[in-house]
């Protein structure tokens, strides 16, 4: 016996919670025990009293399991509203990334370059590295960090997905 | 305005929230609660402390109480093993939707995260097995986080709520601030059903040839009114009625309409007509897989509506055509009610109850009984016969004599059946027939047990002793774990791997060394002289009832088949499954 794949979706939900203590494990163990797969998950709080977060996710799961994710996210008592926004419409996705690069002579001037096509800043330079920062969707971030690779990339932070729907409303 | 200590806060409010009865068990963090327990005024209106020997006996025991009353039943324990010990009957609330707050003790909070002793992350642990959970830090939130936490054990659908209280919270003081209204930002479970669903609802039963309601616990926690009205939608659309396991004592048994339970031991006529209907109308049941049997096989041709207060449980085992989110008992009142605006006559159903008579005729809860063994079966008929009168309120463990007595004992009311349904904890039984008699005082309590359940919590024979419980405990004993012994023989050509009772004590010394009246009853002969001699015997009685060893239970569909392949009898039965079916629970 052999067990068998589902076909899956990519989407990202928009998750607005009470900013408790214990709430980020509330959801992280929620997609662990029902078996769902978190890409990216990022968190921040979203109002001036600091009572209410946002988070982000990012997950892939077939239409059905998609549906259960929202209905099992919306039974926590702690969460207030739960929006996916890949089923909502135009959205803005962008994550940021910081990339150290080490290197000295035609690898350092080709990273420079790069990064120049890419936008991305030099947040901290030295005579043999440089700290890119960059910000994007998580395709280009992957392109980045694969081309730096080539010209001596040394270590990536990234920060994870964070979106919002286009147009005048709120989510 | 004087500073109450949050001990006594806490006693305050439990209090005000109408709580006469706590079960636990004292320890190290919750001596100042146990102390504020000790010194409250007689004159008050004192909440009685019923003493476990174990805090899952506890756990099941506030279960036994709030499924037979409608109220929360609550909890008290020490922090560490006090509350992992709880666990399990924390989780089996969440699966069958008990309402229960489970009050834990906590080291003091400069002492959280040092692994002081007795010291465990309950609230990490309790996270996934509770509705709700809740560390307080000051006893100036002590009040309202319990006044909160019974609002989300018993509003929407119920279940567990933990509140972990550290021992500096339980001695430092705060004032005592009266209730107010509860107000939670965001937590509103909808009750009333959206109107237009309730329209289109009407239009799929007036249209339904075939139709069948499929009832579960969720009508027994909307309570009793949800009961007179599922008799009443019954009434007037003239469809037939089948319960979940958690449901049976909605609809009477006695009823003409009443096609007994579905699902895993089922009845013939449930399951298929389940598979025949046209449509399906769930009312807080949901799509089990005990229920459904293969999925891709479950009742094909119909259309489904499904009403669940918990939005979740809609298309999650099962797509349905329409999905009705509030509370079941409201749903049927505003389903009841547009029928009758509607003035739609009662439907013509004779040709579907005609191929429903045809599958009752199969009898398939008939069993052979034997004059030289006690059938299991015949021994739950025995008893639901001696006790019928009195409308008994039972309880089970989980196996064999669970499905038994789910079978051959008949439900006329609601909150009458207690057993664990979803977790299926051994062990249940004993704990929750004690809540149950706490409860109701008045009433006959039955735990029909098996001897291998009966041992996983037999230590509250003592509790029942204790508190002058006229508890009575009828083992069906066959000296197996039946139900895994059945298993091995439908799927590992009965090879009994561990699935033996050996060493089993002497039920009657053993309850007679807690003071229990015990009886053993091992003739055919005997059966209901020794149910007779259980029922006069004013106080808790243990019965060891000798059943024959090898019977199973029948119908069943196997693991992985569709409703349509249901086994009648021992001889159906194959020697070995295959691989999906096996990896199958």
């Amino acid at each position: 016996m052999h067990i068998k794949e589902e076909l899956k979706e990519r989407h990202t939900l928009a998750v607005i919670v009470d900013n408790e203590p214990g709430i980020l494990a509330r959801i992280a163990g929620l997609f662990t025990a029902r078996g769902y797969n978190i890409e990216s998950l990022t968190v921040s709080e979203i109002t001036d009293d600091n009572r209410i977060s946002r988070i982000t996710i990012v997950t892939s799961a077939s239409r059905p399991v998609m549906e259960q994710i929202i209905a099992q996210l919306e039974r926590l008592v702690p969460v207030h509203k739960v929006t996916d926004l890949t089923a909502w419409g135009p959205h803005v996705e962008r994550e940021l990334a910081l990339v150290k690069v080490a290197g000295t002579g035609d690898h350092r001037i080709e990273a420079l370059r790069l990064a120049e096509v890419y936008r991305a800043r030099v947040v901290d330079a030295t005579i043999s590295s440089f700290v890119f920062e960059v910000t994007g969707g998580t395709e280009k971030i992957d392109k980045f960090v694969e081309l730096m690779r080539e010209v001596g990339l040394v270590e990536v932070a990234r920060t994870g997905v964070v979106a919002i729907a286009r147009g005048r409303e709120a989510v | 305005m004087t500073e109450k200590s949050g001990a006594d806060i806490l006693i305050e409010t439990l209090r005000e929230l109408g709580v006469d009865v706590v079960f636990g068990y004292p320890g190290g963090a919750v001596l100042p609660i146990y102390d504020a327990l000790f010194q409250q005024s007689e004159s008050n209106r004192p909440i009685r402390h019923v003493l476990v020997r174990h805090e899952q006996g506890a756990t099941h025991a506030a279960e036994g109480y709030a499924r037979s009353t409608g109220k929360p039943g609550v909890v008290l324990v020490t922090s560490g093993p006090g509350a992992t010990n709880a666990v399990t009957g924390i989780t089996d609330a969440l699966m069958d939707s008990i309402p229960i707050v489970v009050i834990t003790g906590q080291v003091a909070t400069h002492l959280i995260g040092t692994d002081a002793f007795q010291e465990a992350d309950t609230v990490g642990i309790t996270r996934h097995c509770t509705k709700h959970n809740y560390l307080v830090k000051s006893p100036d939130k002590l009040a309202d986080t319990v006044r909160e936490a019974f609002h989300i054990a018993t509003s929407g659908r119920p279940g567990p709520v933990v509140i972990d209280i550290p021992k500096d919270v339980q001695v430092a003081t705060a004032r005592f601030k009266p209730a107010g209204p509860i107000a939670h930002p965001t937590y509103r479970p909808q009750t009333k059903p959206d109107a237009a669903k309730i329209e289109q609802a009407i239009d799929m039963i007036a249209a339904a040839e075939r139709p069948i309601l499929y009832t579960g616990g969720g009508i027994i926690n909307s309570g009793p009114d949800a009961s007179r009205l599922l008799r009443e939608l019954a009434a007037i659309t003239g469809a037939p009625v089948t319960s979940t396991l958690m449901g049976l004592g909605a609809f009477p048994a006695s009823g003409s309409q009443w096609l007994g339970m579905l699902g895993m031991h089922g009845t013939y006529e449930a399951n298929w007509a389940m598979n025949q209907a046209d449509l399906i109308v769930c009312l807080g049941a949901r799509f089990d897989d005990r229920v459904t049997g293969r999925l891709d096989a479950f009742s094909p041709n119909s259309r489904k509506i499904h009403v669940d207060i918990d939005r979740s449980s809609i298309n999650k085992n099962i797509r349905v055509d329409l999905g009705v989110v509030g509370d079941v008992g409201v749903a049927i009142a505003d389903l009841i009610e547009a029928w009758h605006v509607r003035k739609h006559p009662k439907p013509d159903l004779t040709d579907w109850w005609a191929r429903i008579n045809g599958w009752r005729a199969t009898r398939s809860l008939d069993f052979e009984d034997r004059k030289d063994a006690i059938m299991p079966q015949r021994a739950i008929q025995a008893l639901w016969e001696a006790t019928r009168h009195r409308n008994p309120i039972i309880t089970t463990e989980v196996g064999q004599h669970q499905m038994w007595a789910a079978q051959h004992f008949h439900f006329e009311d609601p909150n009458k059946w207690l057993t664990s349904g979803g977790l299926g904890t051994m062990g249940y039984g004993l704990p929750a027939a004690i809540g149950a008699q706490l409860g109701n005082p008045d009433d006959l309590v039955i735990d029909i047990a098996g001897e291998a359940s009966i041992q996983m919590n037999i230590q509250e024979l003592g509790t029942a002793t204790q508190y002058r419980l006229p508890v009575k405990v009828f083992i069906l004993n066959n000296e197996y774990m039946g139900m895994v012994r059945q298993w091995q023989e439908l799927t590992y050509q009965s090879r009994y791997s561990e699935s033996y009772s050996d060493a089993l004590p002497d039920f009657v010394k053993l309850g007679e060394a807690y003071g229990w009246k015990g009886i053993r009853i091992e003739q055919r002969g005997d059966l209901e002289a020794g149910i007779q001699e259980m029922l006069d015997y004013n106080g808790p009685v243990i019965v060891d009832c000798r059943v024959a060893k090898l019977a199973n239970c029948f119908p069943m569909i196997p693991s992985g088949a569709a409703h349509t392949d249901m086994i009648l009898g021992a001889a159906q039965v194959a020697g070995e499954l295959d691989d999906e079916a096996k990896a199958l629970v």
